[in-house]
């Protein structure tokens, strides 16, 4: 029988069917970090519980840290024992811990695939939703809720209803100065921000084959942002080139068995998903957003829609605006911007300060906006230094931070102002995601220089003419 | 609020059967989990206090006086049950959202859709979502809006959610296994715990 991918992957880890009930799931690879772990830890010691597979959970330390002098005792007490917490509970029970200071340290979804933890028809979960960034290497990869992080801890296993099937389609050639996050963006734009919900996505199409692994990453990150469980993309050559020879991929004669089930992961012909869509790449714009989700995006020369146009209650959609500061009809070209966060799960890997660099080489960082650039892992930030992106940068008045989560749910002292705007390159708009009161526009590392250099919201095509 | 329930064996939340109350309306589409607890209160190593920080920023300025016009601020509506827009709980998996649900003193959530990682959270930590059509969904609003002492009848047993005021009724799903934890109190580790021969066999023939 026909299977799609995301199946094949399932089906080869449910340990159980219950009847009128859940999978129980097996999980190859346990992700954990110091804000969702310490209850769990906490429930394993109640219960007398040990860990079932330590060499199975990796973790590090991202959420809290700082982004700056990291070489320094953590100043703010809850976030200092925190860290602690996880070192501690990671010796107690032997398992690996990168925390602040260790080479190997940074964001869980950048360190993951970086060191060869993530790997091709494996099942990885994390007490995070940006779990599903893994889904790019053709991994079952989601976000848990700690009791789901004690579950796995105890019994390697979950408990979860397996989810419906489906599938997007994008071909054709993007748009000068359209990337990943772009097309994400776009995607969850037509979806809404519940519009996948109760489903795990395939992305498919020459749009996404064309990607680097960083670029399917972004895309697959962002999924849960249009209420998918998770989103993946079929391992291919450029799959197996990442992943070849990393720290934790499998060597010798295990990798030769690992690459034979790699290369029987792909959908069957004539595989059924409960939904399919197919969108047309070469009509994708740069996106940028103007509300508190995600699904309230546009291409960036598009003028903000009026309530009719857009699905859901116009109350809740006048209450977003209102929050924004922002009204029906404006454009968002020329928009002030007061701060500038490149980094994240999302966009944290070299290929984002790549782009970030390209467009503000020779131009200068605007007087009125203050810019937090923070590589995702010290493997990153050492690329940036090698490629020579940092001088590039420092030229053009940047400053490059320590790698961590950061700005993105601000909580760690990167916080933006209340009432201040933010063009970030993370997941979410949401009220006060980036600190109390403040106002973000998510949006791709190039529209993000593009305002870095301008100072307000600006068309990143009308300052690359030569880039294609 | 029993914190000390939490993490007993086979008895981590109060068991669910018939909850009869009034209800909190919060008729606001995509309430995000960073809405329900922002991130700077998940600091904490313990399941203790998040009700007090729940829905923080709607419900607190930044002096920490209270905004009146937030609904948990207003005593004309209380009760166990909280009634949310369509797509409740969206955004991160942090299961302190679905804590702080439950240490505030609301045992069930009814709305017409909710994100996928909250509703299983909540499941875990005994708080039962309730989902709903559009159309019931704007009476029970309308019903507490008209009368605040409205109550709300939700039976697990049974599948039903009841408005007294009127007895409409509709039925919810939710799968036979995790209604029975609901039901009994028990949770997913000890079902796992059960079965964990099994599970060590499995791991045994496994491709990675």
């Amino acid at each position: 029988m026909s299977k799609t991918l995301f199946d094949k992957v399932w089906d080869a880890h449910v340990v159980r069917k219950i009847e009128d009930g859940p999978d129980v799931l097996f999980i190859d690879r346990h992700l954990i970090h110091e804000v969702t772990s310490p209850v769990a830890f906490l429930g394993l010691k109640s219960r007398g519980t040990r860990v079932l597979y330590p060499n199975r959970t990796f973790a590090t330390a991202d959420h809290n840290t700082p982004t700056i002098h990291q070489d320094q005792p953590v100043a703010d007490p809850l976030s200092a024992n925190q860290l602690h917490m996880l070192e501690e509970n990671s010796k107690e029970y032997g398992i690996s811990h990168w925390g602040l200071g260790h080479q190997k340290n940074g964001i869980v979804h950048v360190v993951g695939p970086e060191y060869g933890i993530t790997q091709p028809g494996a099942t990885i979960v994390c007490g995070d939703s940006h779990t599903s960034t893994h889904g790019a290497f053709g991994a079952i990869a989601f976000g848990i809720g700690t009791s789901e992080v004690e579950m796995v801890l105890a019994t390697q296993c979950i408990m979860q209803p397996k989810p419906k099937k489906m599938r997007i389609n994008i071909n054709g050639k993007l748009g000068k100065a359209v990337t990943p996050k772009d097309v994400a963006l776009f995607i969850i734009s037509q979806l809404t921000t519940s519009g996948a919900t109760g489903y795990f996505v395939e992305y498919a199409g020459d749009v996404f084959e064309n990607m680097t692994m960083e670029g399917r990453m972004t895309v697959c990150n962002l999924s849960i942002e249009m209420g998918a469980r998770g989103g993946m993309i079929a391992p291919d050559e450029t799959t197996i080139n990442y992943v070849k020879g990393r720290e934790f991929s499998p060597k010798g004669e295990a990798w030769d068995k690992a690459l034979a089930y790699y290369k029987t992961l792909k959908t069957d012909e004539g595989a059924v998903f409960d939904k399919e869509l197919t969108f047309d790449g070469s009509t994708i714009e740069p996106m940028i957003t103007y509300g508190t989700n995600p699904g309230m995006g546009m291409g960036i020369s598009h003028n903000i829609p009026d309530a009719e146009q857009v699905e859901g209650g116009v109350a809740t959609y006048e209450k977003s605006l209102g929050y924004m500061g922002f009204h029906e009809g404006d454009a968002m070209i020329g928009k002030p911007v007061d701060f500038v966060f490149v980094g994240s799960c999302t966009n944290g890997r070299i290929e984002d300060f790549r782009a970030f660099t390209s467009l503000v080489k020779g131009k200068h960082k605007a007087d009125n906006v203050t810019a937090w650039l923070v590589p995702g892992s010290h493997i990153v930030e050492a690329q940036i230094k090698e490629e020579g992106l940092l001088d590039i940068l420092n030229e053009a008045g940047f400053e490059l931070r320590q790698p961590g989560c950061s700005a993105c749910l601000a909580m760690n002292d990167d916080k933006v102002p209340a009432g201040k705007y933010a063009v970030s390159t993370s997941n979410r708009n949401f009220e006060g995601r980036q600190g109390p009161g403040a106002r973000t526009m998510l949006a791709s590392p190039l529209v993000a220089a593009a305002a870095a250099v301008t100072g307000v919201v600006t068309d990143p095509r009308t300052l690359i003419e030569e880039l294609v | 609020m029993d914190h000390g329930l939490w993490t007993n064996k086979n008895m981590a939340y109060d068991k669910f059967n018939i909850l009869t109350s009034t209800a909190v309306p919060l008729p606001i589409e995509n309430v995000d989990t960073d809405q329900i607890i922002p991130a700077r209160f998940l600091k904490a190593t313990e399941r203790v206090g998040f009700g007090d920080n729940l829905f923080r920023d709607w419900r607190y300025n930044a002096d920490n006086t209270p905004k009146s016009d937030f609904v948990l601020n207003d005593p004309t509506y209380s009760g166990k049950i909280l009634v949310g827009g369509k797509n409740f709980g969206s955004g991160s998996s942090r299961e302190h959202a679905a804590w702080s649900v439950y240490d505030y003193g609301f045992r069930c959530v009814v709305s017409s859709f909710f994100a996928d990682i909250f509703r299983g959270n909540c499941l875990n930590v005994g708080v039962l979502p309730v989902q709903i059509s559009p159309e019931f969904l704007e009476k029970i609003f309308a019903a507490i809006y008209a009368d605040p002492k409205t109550e709300l009848e939700v039976n697990l047993e049974a599948q039903t959610i009841t408005l007294l005021s009127t007895g409409e009724k509709e039925s919810f799903d939710i799968n036979g296994y995790k209604k029975n934890n609901l039901l009994n109190g028990f949770d997913d580790i000890d079902y796992l715990q059960s079965i964990k021969g099994e599970i060590e066999e499995f791991a045994k023939q496994l491709p990675l």
